[in-house]
């Protein structure tokens, strides 16, 4: 038991911890233009396949330094040239487009790299246990994912709080009129900040291809979660993502590891309504609705607290 | 007082509005009638139900986008739920021999999305706005997902079929045949669309045009935005379950991909294309919307991809979408100064024309070499054939697109130049705002 208890928390703050990677890009998108980037998981898919496809040639150690700053570079590209032009069409126009932008990136990868999972493989060098806990190996390769989270958190958080670029981010946060007239391109910062959170969204992606699967519809499987995260968190809170993300990644991860059922705990329905569709809810598993959890956890907190964890606004 | 209110309020009908407006409805009518006297054949008339379905899907989702402001990305659910509701009525219906005629099942479709958009429409419906379009995303991939889960009601991968000609015939009318199908299916579409239209007029129609456009006073002359967004969506998950009931008869199945996220971004792309600011607006875009589907998907393989890109360009430079781009031209036409804007857009049109050709050549190309690269590469794309492997057709693909894309930049210039001068020019006659 207390095996599973300690290994449950290791992969659940490891998957919380690059929920909050990609969160973290998304939350301070939006906060900054207003807009909840859908394309935001495509970034980390388009990280994971260029990463593949760079490691492939050049080794795993380029393709994290180089895969990111690709992706970092079209998403500034999308925002200069896409974003900003629908901006004087309002929010859903803004969203709208993510929305059609998410749909294309998953043609084009599909169209680039097939349906099916490619070969993304830890790199040899992280190919080792890092330690043993009752008589469980624990891969280095996710020792190595979780430091790199932390580290770029905690990198985010003193860039944020205590460098000159971190004030002037927050400054055109609230007051973009006051910081334009102070001299910063607004224009360029918000291109920037575009740019940098995705490619924060596609160092998630490096270093989670190859732990979990790399293919098409990643994004479209994760996606939804991280609006689950931003949105119970509550909208535009940094901490409230990063809580929201712990508590994602420690309760999907728990509800995995779990194989009861309503039919363990009271006993087995009477035969008479075994074979209805109720039998169904009577026997599935705590491991089986795994994937609903977030979306249970999120229809929760809005009938409890419409505006998320630590959200301050209404709308 | 009087005499404030005398002018705020809509004069009433003339005669000659009534006529006009009856005869409208009774002209669609009369057309649903006789276009399979016309277009016949069995693919037509599958064409035919599958837009009509998609005309009620996409103006139920009109309600909640267009109307209320709300944008959903979950309304699949109430499509779904429909369907699957009605598949198992079927088999309830006919194995039971009960006196309810194939008709009245769409109704029950209706009833179960009205039933479970009341259900958890209360928890979407609490915020407006991008956390609305969230929580509709979460809400839909909970449901989707429930759905491969509880296995013996939705049946899991495959499915859940039924056999429609199993219920009541009525005046020997079984149902077999697809063009009782698409009687069936036009007389509902008639129905939900004159309905949905008398939505718009009523006083809740116009509360919810007052939450979309400032929530903050509906608030305060004393309405509740959330009451009235939730009714609004009940109703559009009503309108959504008649169209899943309809898609499952027409089908004879329901299985997960009619809660799909597929599903529900099918419909948005639907009601926005064609435009969402007006009530024919998403008729346009059902139709367009399934044709395009249907005939892309001859014509080249990544047909989904010139769809999502074509989405795209609608949002970036048409955001009234189809029909927005048309009534624009209305002052024009009616000021007489459509004339001076028609060359420049037909100078306009040449560059982006050679720019799409050109797009369209690198797509295809680069398609076939990741594809299937050891193939002839000879192919044929949208019918016209050409080489892949030549450089030539690399070389001609770039100087279409550069080429293409400075010349029409420049065109379209001018395009905004010469509209500006004939709307001035009708504002002139008094023929615009």
């Amino acid at each position: 038991m207390l095996e599973l208890v300690v290994i449950s928390t290791l992969n659940g703050v490891l998957f919380g911890m690059l929920l909050f990677l990609m969160a973290s890009g998304l939350t301070v998108i939006f906060s900054m233009l207003g807009v909840l980037n859908f394309a935001h998981a495509s970034f980390y898919m388009l990280g994971a396949f260029f990463g593949f496809q760079i490691s492939r040639w050049f080794g795993f150690w380029p393709a994290l330094l180089v895969a990111p700053i690709l992706a970092g570079i079209i998403g500034a590209g999308v925002e200069r040239f896409g974003l900003r032009q629908v901006h004087r069409n309002g929010h859903v126009a803004e969203l709208l487009f993510t929305f059609g932008l998410a749909f294309a990136i998953e043609e084009v990868v599909q169209i680039i790299w097939g349906k099916s999972p490619v070969d993304f493989r830890v790199p040899s060098s992280l190919d080792f246990p890092a330690f043993t806990i009752f008589s469980t190996n624990y891969p280095a390769y996710k020792m190595f994912m979780l430091l790199v989270s932390v580290a770029i958190f905690l990198a985010l958080l003193v860039v944020l709080k205590r460098t000159r670029v971190g004030m002037i981010v927050q400054a055109a946060l609230t007051h973009p009129h006051m910081v334009g007239h102070l001299g910063h391109n607004v224009g360029r910062i918000f291109m920037m900040v575009f740019g940098v959170g995705t490619a924060l969204a596609a160092v998630a992606g490096v270093i989670a291809g190859p732990a979990l699967v790399t293919q098409s519809n990643m994004a479209g499987l994760l996606g939804p979660i991280l609006f689950v995260v931003v949105v119970v968190g509550g909208l535009g809170s940094l901490p409230g993502a990063f809580i929201a993300s712990l508590l994602i990644g420690l309760v999907q991860t728990f509800a995995v590891s779990m194989n009861g059922s309503l039919s363990e705990v009271f006993g087995p329905l009477s035969p008479a309504y075994a074979s209805t569709w109720l039998s169904d809810i009577w026997n599935v598993t705590v491991a089986q609705i795994a994937p609903i959890m977030p979306y249970v956890l999120l229809v929760l907190i809005l009938a409890l607290r419409p505006m998320g964890l630590l959200g301050t606004r209404e709308t | 007082m009087s005499d404030i209110t005398a002018r705020v309020a809509p004069p009433p009908p003339t005669a000659a509005d009534n006529l006009k407006f009856y005869g409208l409805w009774a002209a669609v009518a009369i057309f649903l009638l006789v276009l399979p006297k016309v277009f016949g054949t069995g693919g037509a008339l599958t064409t035919f139900s599958l837009i009509g379905i998609s005309i009620i899907f996409a103006l139920s989702y009109n309600i909640l986008l267009g109307q209320t402001g709300m944008l959903s990305f979950g309304h699949a659910v109430y499509y779904g739920l429909g369907g699957f509701l009605v598949i198992h009525a079927i088999n309830i219906i006919g194995g039971n021999k009960w006196a309810i005629p194939l008709p009245l099942v769409p109704l029950i479709g209706g009833l179960a999305g009205l039933a479970f958009a009341i259900l958890l429409g209360w928890v979407s419906t609490q915020r407006s706005g991008t956390a609305f379009a969230m929580i509709s995303l979460g809400v839909a991939e909970l449901v989707a997902s429930s759905a491969l889960i509880l296995r013996t009601f939705f049946g899991g991968e495959a499915g859940i079929s039924a056999n429609r000609t199993k219920l009541l015939s009525v005046f020997g009318w079984n149902f077999g045949p697809q063009i009782q199908i698409y009687y069936l299916v036009a007389a509902w579409t008639l129905i939900c669309m004159i309905a949905m239209y008398a939505l718009t007029r009523t006083p809740l129609g116009r509360m919810c045009n007052a939450v979309r456009d400032n929530p903050e006073r509906v608030q305060f002359v004393g309405y509740d935005p959330h009451v009235v967004r939730y009714i609004a969506f009940c109703f559009s998950g009503f309108f959504a379950g008649i169209a899943g009931a309809l898609a499952a008869i027409n089908f004879e199945i329901a299985n997960s991909a009619y809660l799909g996220a597929v599903q529900s971004g099918t419909v948005l792309f639907a009601a926005y294309i064609g435009g969402v600011g007006f009530f024919i607006g998403p008729i346009v875009g059902a139709i367009f919307v399934t044709l395009l589907s249907l005939g892309l998907s001859d014509l080249t393989h990544v047909w989904q991809l010139y769809f999502g890109l074509f989405f795209i360009v609608v949002v970036m430079f048409a955001p009234g979408g189809i029909t927005g781009l048309l009534m624009m031209h209305r002052p024009l036409l009616r000021g007489g100064t459509l004339g001076r804007v028609l060359p420049s857009y037909l100078v306009a049109l040449v560059p982006t024309v050679a720019l799409m050709i050109g797009l369209m050549l690198a797509i295809e190309s680069v398609v076939h070499y990741t594809m299937n690269p050891t193939e002839n590469p000879n192919i044929k794309a949208f019918g016209i054939p050409f080489n892949a492997a030549s450089p030539l057709t690399w070389v001609l693909a770039l100087i279409l697109i550069v080429g293409g894309f400075i010349v029409a930049r420049m065109t379209w210039k001018r395009v905004a130049i010469a509209w500006d001068e004939a709307l001035t020019a009708a504002r002139a006659k008094g023929m615009a705002a």
